[in-house]
């Protein structure tokens, strides 16, 4: 029997979709030990643990619900010590967290603290006796490495939408932790600047539309927009070439050097198809390209092709899928 | 100030890899090596703080088998002062013990600031800038896409899902580095002549107990060939229909 303890990751008072993951991560490790129950350390501001249900909903047998105003914030050093405090005092065998930003950044911070291993961007666990084997994406995705991990307890960061959530029927429990003060000197978060609004995440959404050089200008980003408002629900991304020049935001980035996005469906717009932008979504469910030139290398990955300039195809593109949502 | 960048080799991203016959590496033969991508930003980072602060020191380390020498010199052409390599017989997959043999060496050296990549392209793991920080027990910000320093203090902005966060730190403290920061100079002839007469020094790694080893290496499953629907507007209706019947998601 091995118990697993998961950091369910908020912002804000807000738990996001990798802490569910990671508890079904978490859920499918504990049951391949031999059945070992899963605890997951919720922290965030006060009322927090409003959000301590759903997590029980998903598979943990027990939530610890750690409310600080020090957590309305990423208060990185807390966190971190608030979490492995917990895990010496376990006894756990494994901390699984979200290769999210947050879990990047807390991840190898927890490991170190535990002097534990770590795998980061997992994307499948297996367990045969006291050895875990893991599967994790290297090389920019080009290669799928399996790693075999000793020792007890390991760290585990999983890929964000690699692990699907399931609810689970049974009830789990709540009760209230005690938050561990930073020692030493800590990073000050001053400000947080809010993306645009009412678009999903890159890495949560499930149809992105991405823009590159062939829109030939900044203001032709609105053709992209208007296709992602048209499809709904849709998140907006970029190449290179594009965050260099300014056009959108780094943030927006999508490939080696950017974020690494895995959808239902990707419209690459006036995108050339670069090796490092492969690298970042050539694991898309349907990709689908546009552009003038017949030879692009996004051809060669792409379901669907239509050879044709953009400024013209987008916007009849949008004209459809609006006209297609409203049957 | 006085600066240490953590660089590793890594092979060029642009390369079409193939599996070695053991199954648990790539095949190098062919390959072009060089430092890795997010560590020659942060080589970069490092040049310009230095620079703008109008004097200082640059140090590069690199751990793992003599080859990585090559990027040491590359990183002092660039313009570091010096290099240090611990000598190992290959970079383990177990970041934390590569973190313990860089702490151990990076502890005595009085630096304000100690830079690393935000992931090395092979592991793609991002884990060792960050561990080394919490074994120096020093601040530590991951993944910056802006960096200052002023009067003893940095500051930093890193990408968020959908935000981003400005923060302040003190030194000394470790900064991982993403894209952004800087973009690597390439070495000038005078200063590939130059790096040849700056002190390398070598020396065994420190590498403890070793608890992740690479088991097998595949190549993913090919896409496959996908379908040029036709040109311009008139494709558009089939894309929409395929889009409805065959993907299934509009
Ligand atoms: C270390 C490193 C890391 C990198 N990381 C990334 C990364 O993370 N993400 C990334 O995206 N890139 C990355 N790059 C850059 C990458 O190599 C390419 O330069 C970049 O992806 C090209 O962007 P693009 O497709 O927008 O532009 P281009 O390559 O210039 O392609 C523009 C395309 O638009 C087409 N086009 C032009 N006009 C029209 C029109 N009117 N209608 C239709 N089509 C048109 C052209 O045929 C062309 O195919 C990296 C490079 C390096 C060296
Ligand atoms: N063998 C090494 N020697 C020196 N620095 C390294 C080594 N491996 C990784 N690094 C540094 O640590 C960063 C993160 O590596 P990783 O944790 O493997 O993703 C890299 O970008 C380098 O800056």
């Amino acid at each position: 029997m091995a118990n697993v303890l998961v950091f369910a990751e908020a912002r804000g008072s807000e738990l996001r979709k990798v802490a569910l993951e990671a508890v079904t991560a978490a859920r499918a490790l504990a049951d391949a030990s031999g059945g070992g129950e899963v605890h997951a350390l919720l922290a965030g501001p006060p009322g927090i643990g409003a959000q301590a249900e759903k997590l029980a909903a998903y598979g943990a047998d027990k939530v610890i619900v750690v409310e600080s105003p020090d957590f309305a914030r990423f208060a990185r050093e807390s966190l971190a010590a608030t979490v492995s405090d917990r895990a010496k005092a376990g006894g756990y065998r494994a901390v699984v967290l979200g290769f999210s930003s947050q879990g990047r950044d807390l991840g190898p911070r927890i490991a170190a603290r535990l002097d534990a291993p770590i795998a980061s961007d997992v994307t499948e666990i297996a367990v045969t006796g006291e050895t875990l084997t893991v599967k994790h994406p290297g090389y920019a995705n080009k290669v799928t490495m399996t790693l075999v991990i000793t020792g007890s307890p390991v760290v585990l960061s999983v890929r964000p939408s690699a692990f699907t959530p399931r609810e689970s029927a049974k009830a789990g429990t709540v009760e209230q932790g005690q938050a561990s003060p930073a020692s030493g000197a800590t990073v000050t978060v001053k400000d947080v600047v809010e993306g645009a609004k009412g678009r999903p995440d890159l890495g949560e959404a499930s149809i992105i539309v991405s823009g590159g050089r062939g829109l030939k200008a900044k203001e032709n980003f609105k053709l992209i927009e208007d296709l992602a408002d048209a499809f709904g629900n849709a998140a907006v991304g970029a190449t290179r070439a594009v965050t260099d020049d300014g056009w959108r935001p780094h943030s927006d980035q999508i490939g080696q050097t950017g974020r690494q996005v895995s959808p239902q469906l990707y419209v690459a717009v006036g995108i050339s198809g670069a090796i490092q932008h492969l690298a970042g979504m050539r694991t898309s469910k349907t990709i689908v390209a546009i552009n003038k030139d017949k030879e692009a290398p996004i051809f060669k990955v792409a379901d669907y092709g239509i050879v044709g300039d953009v400024l013209e195809v987008i916007p009849a593109l949008t004209a459809a899928v609006k006209a297609a949502k409203q049957h | 100030m006085k600066i240490a960048v953590c660089i590793k080799r890594t092979p060029d991203s642009e390369s079409r890899f193939k599996i070695a016959a053991s199954g648990a590496a790539i095949d190098e033969t062919g390959l072009k090596f060089d430092m890795d991508d997010f560590a020659g930003y942060a080589v970069e980072a490092a040049l310009q703080l230095n620079e703008k602060a109008g004097g200082g020191e640059t140090v590069v380390y690199a751990l793992g088998p003599d080859s990585v020498q090559e990027s040491l010199r590359k990183a002092m052409s660039m313009g570091a002062d010096r290099a240090v390599h611990l000598k190992a017989d290959a970079v383990p997959a177990d970041g934390i013990a590569v973190a313990r043999a860089l702490a151990a060496e990076l502890k005595a050296g009085g630096y304000d600031l100690v830079l690393f990549g935000k992931h090395a392209f092979d592991t793609s793991a991002g884990v060792i800038g960050t561990a080394t920080a919490e074994l120096l027990g020093v601040p530590c910000v991951t993944a910056a896409s802006a960096l200052s320093v002023a009067n003893g203090k940095g500051e930093a902005r890193r990408e968020l899902e959908g935000a981003a966060e400005l923060v302040e730190f003190p030194l000394p403290a470790v900064v991982t580095i993403d894209e952004g920061v800087a973009r690597p100079r390439y070495p000038s002839l005078k200063g590939i002549m130059a790096a040849k007469k700056k002190p390398l020094e070598s020396k065994p790694a420190q590498l403890g107990t070793i608890r992740i080893t690479v088991q097998k290496m595949e190549l993913p499953p090919e896409r496959p060939a996908g379908r040029i629907l036709g040109e311009g507007v008139a494709a558009v209706p089939e894309l929409v229909k395929l889009l409805q019947t065959e993907a299934k998601v509009l």
